[in-house]
């Protein structure tokens, strides 16, 4: 199981080392929303709860692109059938692309949140940044599960380009609450608040739930 | 298959639908606060409770297909999510009449049990499309049942995320503690919500027989046709379209 998920991750990652296809496109994509927030909320910089909601739509609209494309290699150059006839588990699979999905939204946000920082942000989120990375954690795992059980739908499709989206952002309500209410008090500009530790509850819940769920029925997306 | 007691279930339902409407006009009291329209009550909860319940039932027969592979299990789970997304769509309108008439806004956004369930149906409504956009019936029916049981888990999660992130203003009607309804109220209600159940069995029996029906149809069709008359196709449908 374990060498299975890391010569599937290693895969994954080489591919996208060499064609760049998606990390870039999310980055960008980050960055140009960035830009449309600063025109169509007319502000020069945003705080609190502003700051975060703002942050979190970004973030979770580049996932949704790395979503569609995560199978599309399997589907179309065969590589589902070549992983159905390995003597592996099915499993593997689901952990290998949420683990895949997991580096793409970490490289993304490495480069993103501080060009947010810089672009938008008003108070200088230095001093959060511990806390900062434990509510992108957590949040980045709920994604990452979500993200392959959509993608994996959405593969079956023939409008795979339609259905993922509409699919993936009612999923995300619970991640964009959670994680928007426990980032809003550590960027409020008159000084850090404390993580609200609720949210932080709700965020592990979703991940765990999930996760559970997607290792429930994931084997049933691939054809027998 | 599906129109065992239909006769007697479709009896009942008139009764109590019958019923409930008698209670509803002419037993209820007016309410204190609200007045008259505040018997719109009586129809939205109703629905919504039962518009959820149908929804977790599709996920529960996701769980019954994926296990047994048997075509029934998707075709109930389909019709019940269909059916459920009708009363859903009631239950956002008549919720939405009496947020205006209640409170002076067609939507309220600090009223968490409403927003769960425009996001629930948010998510439903790609029950439909996702259907229609695989071709091949087998994998169009695994996959479906895939999201019927991941949008079931999803209810009850997305509920409690809504409701930690608002504040408690909806009127809680089946509390621990029963609400704050009186005794008259509470019965009326109660009658009501079972004639909306028993409306949406019924519904959900006389669909499944239907689709059984133009079903075992088609087959026959098929049959007749010689093997030389081109074979027109049914019209492109989210349903299932064979046992």
């Amino acid at each position: 199981m374990r060498r299975a998920v890391s010569a599937l991750v290693r895969k994954d990652l080489r591919v996208e080392l060499r064609t760049g296809e998606a990390v870039p496109a999310m980055l960008l994509f980050s960055i140009s929303t960035f830009v449309l927030f600063h025109f169509a909320l007319d502000r020069r910089s945003v705080d609190g709860q502003l700051a975060a909601g703002v942050l979190w739509v970004t973030l979770l609209f580049a996932a949704v692109l790395a979503m569609g494309r995560l199978f599309v290699a399997e589907r179309e150059q065969g590589g589902f059938d070549g992983f159905l006839m390995a003597p592996v588990d099915r499993t593997a699979l689901l952990v290998a692309k949420a683990a895949v999905l997991l580096c793409f939204l970490v490289a993304v946000e490495l480069a993103a949140v501080p060009a947010f920082a810089i672009l938008l942000l008003g108070p200088s989120p230095w001093a959060v940044l511990p806390q900062l990375c434990a509510v992108l954690a957590l949040a980045d795992v709920g994604v990452a599960v979500v993200g392959t059980l959509v993608g994996a739908l959405g593969i079956q499709t023939r409008t795979r380009e339609l259905i993922v989206p509409i699919l993936a952002l009612p999923l995300m309500i619970p991640v964009a609450i959670a994680a928007a209410r426990a980032t809003a008090p550590l960027l409020v500009e008159a000084g850090a608040g404390g993580l609200p530790g609720r949210w932080l509850a709700v965020l592990a819940l979703y991940d765990l739930v999930f996760g559970l769920l997607a290792y429930a029925v994931f084997d049933y997306l691939l054809d027998d | 298959m599906f129109a065992r007691g239909l006769r007697p279930l479709s009896a009942v339902t008139v009764a109590l639908l019958v019923g409930a409407f008698a209670l509803v006009f002419f037993y209820a009291p007016n309410d204190a606060d609200q007045g008259f329209i505040q018997k719109i009550f009586y129809l939205h909860v109703p629905l919504a409770i039962v518009a959820l319940c149908g929804f977790l039932a599709g996920g529960w027969f996701g769980v019954r297909y994926l296990r047994t592979r048997d075509r029934a299990h998707d075709l109930r789970a389909y019709v019940a999510i269909h059916l459920s997304l009708i009363l859903a769509v009631a239950a956002l309108v008549t919720g939405s009449i009496w947020a205006k008439a209640a409170w002076g806004h067609w939507w309220v956004w600090d009223e968490p049990t409403l927003v769960s369930f425009l996001i629930v149906f948010l998510l439903y409504a790609c029950y439909q499309p996702l259907r229609f956009s695989i071709e091949d019936p087998e994998r169009q029916a695994r996959t479906a049942s895939v999201f019927a049981i991941v949008a079931g888990a999803f209810v009850p999660l997305n509920f409690t995320a809504v409701r930690l992130a608002e504040s408690f203003s909806h009127p809680r009607v089946l509390s621990a503690t029963g609400g704050s309804m009186p005794g008259d109220m509470r019965i009326t209600f109660l009658v009501a919500l079972a004639a909306m159940a028993c409306l949406f069995m019924t519904l959900w029996k006389y669909e499944l027989t239907s689709k059984q029906a133009s079903m075992q149809l088609r087959a026959l069709k098929r049959r007749l046709a010689a093997d030389d008359d081109p074979w027109v196709p049914a019209r492109r449908s989210a349903a299932p379209q064979q046992l």
